[in-house]
């Protein structure tokens, strides 16, 4: 390759791994997509206005993790689940990824005047039922109602605090060149399903949100391989693509996908094809990456292949040395490619 | 996935790859154009150019039809979206193009009812259900694009939809390649031709291409099987003294095009006597607009399109990338000021586009060892 280009090249990466700032001068959707806008916002004004320095899942006060989410996904019921599920789902699995138990939650509701009393029952139900299953607690919670039009439905905050297990020590800048990644099981489902629920397609297929909560997989991950693992981090918004850069940079390392090994649902490989969107920027709700030390990989493997709903986990991939804060993915077809972050937004408003 | 997954074999993949390196001359340098916004997403997405030999470059051309959209048109898109009651609907990749007054999805924010459709008949439906708001669609695209709007205003008019409009911006293939043709710092040796538009227009319009310039065509699939079989087949018509347009993509692709899409294009479209092409200017009869027998559904004359043209950026060598002159990489603000998230240039903005499929896909240097990392 001539220097030129390679110089040219060189001077990109450098940028890619500057630490972004926030030059909006508004914000649009894409400020909520979960990709570079996102991380504009969060890194360039949040991050820094709270002297915040790790961005980690969950937050650590006295030993105890804290976290909290907005859902206002658009339709609230979809195949698979629905906004009370994820709700639940979306929180505790902040915690658990960040290899903290769950022990209790939060409840905001934001209703729309108007609002179906039967509709909120359904999704009241839900909310309980999905904290039953996921075995944590709503111990405080709050109800405001908004006009007509203000907001669809209803909107849903939940904080959820965990304890943090003693055998977790996972740091997003815990990466090191040769540990292998882990995919908790086939990608995309919930994007691809959120986006066929709203019917602005005339695609038919049978494709169910991923929505479920993670514990019970961290645990067996942590009993399996405990001190081995590096880090683990739900691929919601933005999908695998933007966590593993999120990780990439927060460690300093390379990471590199083998494409091919990447498990993925027919249906939601079709739909992707045909909508042109790559199922490595689709949503997912109950799918985590794992990094794990290679010699731990096969226990770790094992282990998250042997819980309920993760049978399809898979290896697909490793960290390597150069170039740093890079993806690469090593195409089904034998080629190479840098993997970037989601820019824009393919689809509003999915949790 | 059957009928799909076939052409993305990567053992044939490196077959044919082996059969190209056989074909070229050593010591000969082929550029070798993809004339369509397709080809450049295919061949960055599944790295097509690394099984290429050193010596065997492609060339990223004009056809990606949100690029080659000028930003005094994207300013009269966002105007008309401003007006009282008007919802404008658009192709998402089309949101993000800079006009000189920012984008789509910055006039959303502010207030513009803006919508992302898949399909022109996305926002008749809206039109249909909203009967108190004017619906606009802002129509882009080559022949591949254009039958769907043309039906979609036959069947406007059938219904006698009053509330729907579209702001034409369709533009035709063979007039961009003809002005590329004639400039004079081209060097290119052949063609991939475009596989979508000729399922429409078919492979005969391309035929001035061998026959006025002395260069191959090959009209090529998408899958990355297609283009490597495509670039293949120019390089055995250059080793074989041979000039022609040749069809890769037979099993979609009929010589003569589609007869039924050319009747609809020609009753609802007629041809503008030039047409504005970002970094390229403006090109004699490439743009369509509405024909008289369509002229109530005309954005243009129903809302007042201020029309006000916007030079393009000094700094964004866009139209140099189109014609090929250079690589995205060697323009100068490549990647610093022109980035996906804020591209100066509208290359930079859809996937299609040469610089934004550069930046995103990248493409380190082909048999080097430091991609796979150390």
């Amino acid at each position: 390759m001539a220097t030129r280009e390679q110089a040219v090249l060189d001077k990109l990466e450098l940028w890619r791994r500057k630490p972004t700032k926030f030059r909006d001068e508004r914000i649009t959707m894409a400020h909520g997509a979960g990709g570079k806008a996102t991380q504009a916002l969060v890194e360039g004004l949040l991050a820094p206005a709270f002297g915040m320095t790790e961005l980690a899942d969950a937050g650590a006060v006295d030993g105890l993790a804290l976290t909290t989410d907005a859902f206002v996904v658009k339709p609230i019921r979809f195949p698979g689940g629905s906004i009370g599920e994820l709700a639940v789902n979306g929180t505790v699995n902040d915690l658990a990824v960040a290899g903290a138990r769950p022990l209790a939650l939060t409840l905001s509701l934001v209703l729309e005047e108007g609002l179906g009393a039967d509709e909120l029952r359904a999704e009241v139900d839900a909310i309980a039922r999905a904290a039953t299953a996921a075995d944590v607690h709503v111990v405080a919670g709050d109800t405001k109602v908004v006009e007509r039009g203000h907001c669809d439905s209803m909107y849903i905050c939940t904080t959820g605090l965990g304890r943090f297990d003693p055998r977790a020590h996972l740091s997003p800048a815990a990466l090191r060149p040769g540990d292998r990644i882990l995919v908790s099981g086939s990608i995309g489902e919930h994007g691809t399903a959120i986006m066929l629920a709203r019917g602005e397609f005339e695609l038919a297929a049978e494709i169910e949100s991923d929505t479920r909560p993670l514990w019970p997989a961290v645990d067996a991950l942590l009993e399996a391989a405990g001190p081995s693992l590096r880090c683990m981090r739900d691929a919601t918004r933005g999908g695998v693509a933007s966590a593993l850069n999120e990780l990439a940079r927060a460690s300093g390392v390379a990471v590199v996908v083998r494409e091919a090994a990447v498990p993925v649902q027919p249906a939601v490989a079709g739909a992707c094809e045909i909508l042109g969107i790559d199922p490595m920027y689709g949503a997912n709700e109950g799918r985590f990456l794992v990094f794990v030390a290679p010699e731990a990989a096969d226990e770790a493997l094992a282990a998250l292949t042997s819980v309920a709903g993760c049978e399809q986990a898979a290896e697909i991939g490793e960290v390597k040395t150069d170039p740093p804060g890079l993806v690469l993915v090593e195409t089904a077809f034998g080629g190479r490619r840098v993997m970037d972050m989601l820019v824009g937004d393919p689809l509003p408003r999915i949790c | 996935m059957r009928f799909v997954d076939e052409y993305r074999d990567a053992e044939l993949g490196r077959a044919l790859a082996a059969e190209i390196l056989a074909t070229a001359e050593p010591g000969r340098h082929y550029k070798v154009m993809e004339v369509c916004g397709g080809h450049t997403h295919t061949i960055y997405k599944y790295g097509v150019d690394d099984l290429l030999p050193e010596n065997v470059e492609l060339v990223h051309g004009p056809g990606c039809p949100v690029c080659v959209i000028p930003m005094g048109r994207v300013d009269d898109g966002i105007a008309v979206a401003h007006e009282e009651g008007v919802i404008f609907t658009c192709f998402g990749d089309m949101m993000r193009v800079p006009g000189g007054h920012g984008t789509l999805l910055e006039a959303k924010a502010e207030g513009a009812d803006i919508r992302m459709v898949y399909s022109p008949l996305d926002a008749l439906r809206i039109a249909r259900e909203s009967p108190d708001r004017e619906v606009v669609f802002f129509a882009v695209g080559f022949e591949t694009t254009a039958p769907s709007t043309a039906l979609t205003l036959m069947r406007a008019k059938a219904e006698g939809l009053r509330n729907f409009s579209v702001f034409c911006n369709h533009v035709t293939i063979v007039p961009p390649l003809r002005a590329l043709l004639e400039s004079p710092d081209l060097r290119l040796d052949g063609f991939i031709g475009p596989g979508h538009v000729s399922t429409v227009v078919g492979a005969r319009p391309f035929e001035f291409i061998p026959a006025d310039y002395g260069k191959p065509i090959v009209v090529s699939g998408f899958e990355p099987l297609d283009l490597l079989q495509s670039v293949h087949m120019i390089l055995l018509q250059l080793r074989d003294g041979r000039c022609e347009v040749e069809n890769q993509y037979k099993r979609v692709v009929p010589y003569d095009g589609n007869a039924q899409a050319l009747r609809v294009l020609a009753e609802v479209f007629d041809l503008r006597p030039h047409f504005e092409w970002r970094g390229l200017g403006f090109i004699s009869h490439s743009g369509l607009k509405l024909s008289h027998a369509y002229s109530d559904f005309d954005a243009e004359l129903r809302f007042r399109v201020p029309g006000i043209r916007v030079a393009d950026p000094k700094a964004c060598q866009c139209g140099e990338v189109l014609k090929g002159v250079i690589k995205p990489w060697e323009c100068k603000v490549f990647g610093t000021a022109c980035t996906p998230e804020r591209p100066i240039g509208t290359c930079m903005v859809s996937s299609e586009g040469a610089c934004a499929a550069y930046y995103n896909f990248g493409r380190f240097s082909r048999g080097e060892k430091r991609l796979v990392g150390a």
